[in-house]
């Protein structure tokens, strides 16, 4: 079943077409991939599904909701959680703190009642901070739950901006370049993870420049172009498409 | 000078000190979440001390403080629900316009409500006259009201933006936006929330000033820039440099009395907002990394 739907996308910045006109299906519990060279609007795509940047045309069609317009926060709520190509944790607060703030969402909280610290406020505060360490146990990192999120390696910030993600329980996770940065051994444990994501029943979209996480992970590959769709189908029958081909390697003999 | 005028002049140094520092935190509240100086910080006081006072008529006074800041807040949320939330992708210094506009507006209601008179409320404890002795200093009681007061609300405001999830959250959005909106936050929410936390602590601060200093429909102006001189001073953004800012211009005032006319009192606090503006932008306390950072 498709869990979201994009229909006829579309995307101008000035005279710049960053996504024109693209439609594809995400099903429920698989890996799909974005791919295509720099400057074909993976990022852009990943705002628009997220919120950040409203459509010029088109419809982004969650489980039978109209999500495009609505507000990123709103978005978030509603199950569509994602990280970011550059890792953006918050400063001051340590990787637990980072994390419990993916929690909020299930929280009731008022000025007055956290002030106050009522009792209820207090089992509500330490329900979401054992779902957080949950979610740090998830990805492998609980032993940095003190540490100052931004004293971490890169890869383990990484990991720290994904279980953040992942404590809004999201249905769909969107990873943008999940491996950018990270060393080869890295990217293999990213790639085990995201299977074990997948595995949990969350869906998956990730643009990501590594082909052989890519085609080792993902069910589907949706290429992109100058903002167009130029295919789409399973890892194998990308690899030997003439057209992406092309694209990527660039036509020699012209 | 006698040892007991110096004391006396840190005593007061300390007093006005700290009600700057209430400003500057207001200011840094507002521009943690938003980046935008809200020039309408010193209504705030203003509006709280001047609605206690008129409520006063009716009610005890603390039923009338308690009222009066509340109805502040609230003005405080109104401003931002019908000035700044609607804006789509503002220029910072549009925003800072539209908060002196703002300021204009509430300061000419102000006139129009009150009149030019000269209100104040009454001392919490005993009259003008009472004095507490501290070593060699004799100070009003109410002087331990405003320094007792405004270091709790300090020490409130801390553990709030610490320890409380929704402080955290305010810190979020403060720190990375789009982060906090990914993270399912009401970003506009938060803003809101620091106008009302700004407009409150600003309404408090009102009215525990205002038997000391008397409150008139323009008295907003004043406070601003001397909030804003002490915001800048310790470094925008922090509240524990603004209390420190606020003690130092406080000071230099209190004991500029001494070497110069007290008509030149407020020349200090101007003449050091363009030193420091000039020599060290980011503050005495900051750096530009922090500054980066937000944190409040």
């Amino acid at each position: 079943m498709a869990i979201l739907k994009i229909n006829n996308l579309s995307k101008s910045f000035g005279g710049l077409k960053a996504i024109n006109n693209v439609s594809f299906h995400l099903q429920e519990g698989a890996i799909k991939a974005v791919i295509g060279p720099n400057g074909a609007g993976k990022t852009t795509l990943f705002n628009l599904i997220s919120g950040f940047l409203k459509p010029d045309n088109g419809s982004i069609i969650f489980k039978d909701t109209g999500i495009d317009g609505l507000d990123a926060h709103r978005i978030a709520t509603l199950g569509i959680a994602r990280t970011f190509q550059h890792i953006r944790l918050f400063p001051g607060m340590n990787v637990l703190e980072n994390v419990m703030m993916g929690r909020h969402r299930f929280a009731r909280t008022g000025f007055l009642s956290s002030m106050l610290n009522m009792p209820w406020k207090r089992r509500e505060e330490r329900e979401i901070k054992e779902k957080a360490l949950y979610a740090l146990e998830f990805v492998g990192i609980a032993e940095l739950a003190y540490k100052d999120a931004l004293e971490l390696s890169y890869g383990q910030q990484r990991l720290v901006e994904l279980a953040r993600a992942l404590a809004l329980e999201p249905e769909i996770l969107l990873l943008d370049e999940p491996a950018a940065g990270l060393n080869m051994r890295e990217t293999a444990e990213m790639g085990i993870l995201i299977e074990r994501i997948r595995d949990k029943g969350v869906t998956v979209l990730i643009v990501e420049h590594d082909m052989t996480l890519i085609m080792k992970i993902s069910d589907e590959i949706v290429v992109l172009s100058y903002g167009e769709k130029i295919a789409e189908d399973n890892p194998l029958s990308i690899q030997k498409n003439e057209e992406v081909i092309r694209v990527y390697l660039g036509e020699e003999d012209a | 000078m006698s040892a007991e005028l110096f004391f006396q002049y840190i005593a007061a140094g300390i007093t006005y000190g700290i009600i700057y520092a209430i400003v500057a935190i207001g200011f840094n509240i507002i521009y943690n979440t938003t980046g935008i100086i809200n020039f309408a910080q010193g209504e705030f006081l203003m509006l709280g001390s001047m609605i206690a006072i008129s409520l006063h008529d009716f009610m005890p006074l603390f039923p009338s403080i308690v009222l009066a800041v509340i109805i502040t807040m609230f003005i405080g949320a109104l401003i931002e629900l019908l000035f700044i939330r609607w804006l789509e992708g503002p220029s910072i210094l549009r925003m800072i316009i539209i908060t002196i506009g703002i300021s204009i507006l509430i300061r000419e209601l102000a006139l129009a409500i009150w009149g030019e008179s000269v209100r104040a409320l009454p001392y919490f404890t005993g009259d003008e006259v009472t004095s507490v002795s501290i070593g060699v200093v004799k100070v009003s009681p109410q002087v331990l009201w405003v320094v007792g007061i405004c270091i709790l609300m300090v020490i409130i405001l801390q553990i709030f933006f610490q320890f409380t999830l929704l402080g955290r959250k305010m810190r979020a959005c403060a720190t990375n936006p789009m982060a906090a909106r990914l993270c399912g936050i009401n970003t506009k929410n938060m803003v809101t929330l620091s106008f009302m936390l700004s407009a409150l602590i600003g309404a408090v601060a009102g009215c525990v000033v205002s038997p000391i200093t008397y409150s008139q429909y323009n008295m907003g102006t004043g406070l601003a820039i001397k909030g804003f001189t002490v915001a800048i001073l310790g470094g925008l953004g922090n509240s524990l440099a603004a209390l420190g800012g606020g003690i130092v211009l406080g000071l230099l005032e209190s004991f500029s009395v001494w070497v110069m006319p007290s008509a030149y009192k407020d020349a200090i606090s101007i003449a050091i907002l363009l030193i420091i503006l000039f020599v060290r932008p980011t503050g005495l306390f900051g750096s530009k990394e922090t500054m980066a950072l937000k944190e409040f």
